[in-house]
């Protein structure tokens, strides 16, 4: 029985690649450690190698095949000996296990959807929900389609071309083309004095952000993610946040830290943490959590603009996704306004980040139970645009949060403290939050599911404050 | 006892130290030569040259004019400080005040050398006497202390958080240690924008302990940054005493690892600090990269205003004001020199003058209006 060798995931968030190049063919022997195949995605190039010795049994997906999704069976091999039939089923999947490399997710792809978050992702990756065109676009403006990813990363590269004294720092920024690639292309457009790879050091290099910006340049400090961020926060939040005011007016700090925030795939507690509420708390910064890729591009843009410090909030799991953005010479969008993505009458549902992904699918199903929700997306958490929170309230008198983050002092209850001191005479239910539960972020898959927020439960949510459950 | 100024070790005796030091890095190199690339040749000399060029002429030779400019200045910040403690004790300067009576050689000689149209320079909380050297008005640095709308800062910042970005100096910083990192990105800036400046950030004993120094020697060093950086050791971080709290009491050896040149410097002496800083200057704004200087100086009042002294005794603090005293030892210089006493008199008399009218501006200045808690938190509308 031959052994069933399979897509692996590269990693946590990977769901599909492409099948670039086999370097075995049908009938050769492999031991282990040889490499078999190069599997390419849009973040990397990876070597696919064996863990047993056999021979290449048939290549089922041929090389140059795109699109192929992990856990596809894209070759078999026979195992040591003509004896292959009494190997264990176990080590069949120690097999498959092992090939699967960092951040293997063995089963993804043929687990049953029982409503989890990585369902819904997947889902979303392949056909994300498409917001309502931003109102500050022109009518007749030709749209294209980007990922996130590419819109940040124009959007770097847009500002660098138009003031020299914007650069980018962080880890694996240049030589790597960024952890997550949101940087590739800029070194070489850009070259090493303006694209700058630092040791792995994130107080310090934040304090030499900060520093850098202090003395009038305008750095964009890469965090490969938010969770390294808190090596560094004594400087966002001490040394940027605080200058202007202490200095009477006098120093400003015109930085922008930037990097994926927020759960991403299985990568665990210390990996997975949503520091918008975090930020947003304090006074001096400017705090911006885009979803799509227009807001990415166009409030990206405004950041590194901004005579003001901005943390700005990515998420890895939306990286990938493609979304439509205006074409336009320069796109800029307005921090601090909230856009409504989604018009409704009957209840309103206010998100920002991947939230509003999940937020996006709920309303789509509420509209199939007769249930017209309103979708808002902050884009900047601080400052935030109450007036469009509180406009729709006043619509629609009914009001959840969708927030892919913890409950307690969050994002949400902020909102729910706007809405009462503000627009408790609006009110016809009490505003529920949705949020991630109340513990560290577990790694197994089922628990890790149970733990973040989904469409699921902004649809029961929804359907509570209209009285429909 | 502590004995800052004259715990500098002879030539000779650092010699002998680093001999069998140098037997055991080799030792070392032999084994991990595999695992690196193409390591450099252990090259101690030149982490040694600064200071050993330091040591073949410690002192600046002043003319009589740059003496007398150092002596005003440093009598400056003493007659200073001694108002600020005074007006803390009758409660118009609130919260934290550190004082920099007995540092004032370091100030003063450092940035005397100075490049100001092009150099920046960065501290910590122990501020008032770095502002001062710039030739600030001291009107509003004592109406910064009290909190008044006249203030450099609005009286929004106080005595930890003054800034002039007019002069360069970019604070100011409350968190220990924080100016290092910073200090770093100032220089970034100036090796950006090529324009021959040089980045002095100063911290102290205590924060020289904190890891995000020892994260900016590294990057500074690896980049070759114009900057330097001056330890003021006082010996003391608040209330623990050098020996209590640093494996390596030796400051000027902590960039070693780093690949950065130290230097052991008199703070006591502004003349040493002086020709301390003409090397050190030199050679970063060379292209050179970093240097780390060690001022060995001596803090004669609390960590703040609100420090009770128990950790050291009154015949240690009396021994340094009696025996190494920066302004007593410019003052007996300026004598020596041909200066009379009654010249001497008249400009203490003059700065006890500039003092107080400081003092008194600060006192009757208004407060800042009740609107101005909202200004200066963004810049922008948004």
């Amino acid at each position: 029985m031959a052994i069933e060798l399979k897509m692996p995931a590269l990693s946590p968030t990977m769901e599909e690649g492409t099948l670039a190049k086999w370097l075995v063919k049908e009938g050769d022997s492999v031991s282990a450690g040889d490499i078999l195949a190069e599997i390419e995605t849009d973040k990397a190039t990876m070597e696919f190698e064996a863990v047993d010795e056999g021979t290449i049994g048939q290549i089922v997906v041929p090389e140059g095949t795109e699109n192929v999704k992990v856990g596809e069976v894209i070759a078999t091999m026979a195992g040591e000996g003509d004896d292959a039939a009494s190997k264990p089923a176990a080590s069949q999947n120690a097999n498959s296990d092992n090939v699967a490399g960092e951040g293997k997710d063995v089963g993804r792809g043929s687990e049953p959807a029982t409503g989890g978050a990585k369902a819904i992702v997947a889902s979303n990756e392949a056909n994300a929900p498409t917001p309502a065109h931003d109102p500050e676009v022109p009518e007749g403006t030709a749209m294209v389609t980007v990922t996130v990813r590419e819109a940040l990363r124009d959007a770097m590269a847009e500002e660098m071309r138009a003031d020299d004294r914007v650069f980018v720092m962080g880890e694996e920024v240049a030589q790597y083309q960024g952890a997550y690639k949101v940087t590739q292309g800029l070194l070489d457009e850009f070259g090493p004095k303006r694209v700058i790879d630092t040791p792995i050091t994130e107080y310090g290099f934040a304090g030499i952000g900060t520093g850098a910006a202090m003395g009038g340049l305008r750095p964009i400090v890469e965090f490969m993610t938010f969770n390294f961020a808190m090596q560094a926060i004594d400087h966002i939040i001490n040394s940027a946040a605080k200058t202007n005011y202490m200095s009477g007016g006098q120093m400003r700090c015109p930085i922008v830290f930037r990097g994926p925030n927020g759960a991403a795939s299985r990568v665990g507690a210390q990996h997975s943490q949503n520091y918008g509420p975090w930020y947003a708390s304090v006074p001096g910064l400017i705090v911006i959590a885009p979803y799509d890729a227009a807001d990415a591009k166009g409030l990206l843009k405004a950041a590194i603009r901004s005579e003001d410090p901005v943390v700005f909030l990515e998420n890895e799991l939306v990286y990938g996704r493609s979304f439509e953005l205006p074409d336009m010479d320069d796109f800029v969008l307005p921090i601090g306004k909230a856009r409504i993505v989604r018009e409704g009458g009957d209840v309103t549902i206010v998100s920002y980040s991947i939230g509003v992904g999940f937020a996006l699918e709920a309303a789509e199903r509420l509209g199939e139970e007769g249930i017209d929700a309103e979708v808002i997306d902050l884009r900047t958490l601080r400052p935030l645009d109450k007036e469009t929170v509180l406009a729709s309230l006043a619509k629609t008198n009914r009001l959840i949060v969708a927030e892919e983050g913890w409950p307690t002092c969050s994002i949400s209850s902020e909102i729910v403290s706007i809405c009462m001191e503000e627009g408790f005479d609006y009110l016809d239910a009490p505003v529920l939050r949705v949020t991630d539960e109340d513990v560290p972020l577990p790694y197994a898959a089922n628990l890790e599911a149970m733990a973040l927020i989904d469409a699921d439960k902004i649809v029961t949510a929804a359907k509570k404050v209209c009285y429909r459950d | 006892m502590a004995k800052p100024a004259s715990k500098r070790k002879t030539p000779a005796a650092s010699t002998v130290q680093s001999a069998p030091k140098a037997a055991v890095k080799s030792v070392a190199s032999n084994r991990s030569r595999a695992a690196k690339n193409e390591a450099e040749p252990d090259n101690d000399s030149a982490l040694r040259s600064l200071q050993e060029e330091h040591q073949k002429q410690p002192r600046y030779e002043a003319s009589d004019e740059e003496l007398l400019r150092f002596y005003e200045q440093m009598l400056l910040i003493r007659r200073f400080e001694e108002r600020a403690g005074q007006l803390y004790g009758l409660g118009l300067i609130g919260g934290f005040c550190h004082l920099y009576i007995g540092q004032e050689a370091v100030a003063i000689g450092l940035q005397s050398a100075l490049d100001n149209d092009r150099d920046s320079v960065i501290t910590g909380y122990r501020d008032h006497g770095h502002m001062l050297a710039y030739g600030i008005d001291p009107r509003i640095i004592m109406a910064e202390l009290t909190g008044r709308e006249a203030g450099i800062s609005k009286g929004k910042g106080g005595s930890m958080h003054m800034f002039s970005t007019e002069h360069n100096f970019y604070g100011g910083h409350g968190i220990v240690g924080a100016q290092v990192s910073l200090g770093g990105g100032l220089a970034l800036g100036h090796q950006y924008r090529d324009d021959g400046g040089l980045c002095l950030a100063y911290f102290g004993d205590g924060a020289a302990n904190q890891g995000q120094v020892y994260e900016t020697f590294n990057m500074a060093s690896l980049w070759k940054l114009p900057i330097v950086f001056a330890i003021e050791n006082n010996q003391y971080a608040m209330g623990t005493a050098v020996k209590r709290s640093s494996a390596e009491t030796e400051f000027y050896r902590r960039g070693t690892a780093f690949r950065i040149p130290g230097m052991d410097v008199n703070g006591m002496d502004v003349l040493e600090v002086r020709q301390a800083a003409e090397v050190a200057f030199k050679h970063a704004r060379e292209g050179n990269g970093p240097v780390l200087l060690e001022l060995n100086t001596y803090r004669y009042r609390g960590h703040s205003m609100s420090d009770p002294a128990k950790y050291r005794t009154r015949e240690e603090v009396q021994d340094q004001r009696e025996h190494n005293d920066p302004i007593e030892r410019a003052k007996k210089e300026l004598v020596e020199r041909g200066k009379t006493e009654d010249e001497l008199k008249e400009i203490d008399k003059r700065i006890r003058a500039t003092v107080s009218e400081a003092a008194d501006f600060a006192e009757n200045s208004p407060e800042p209006e009740a609107a101005e808690l909202y200004t200066d938190v963004l810049v922008g509308k948004y």
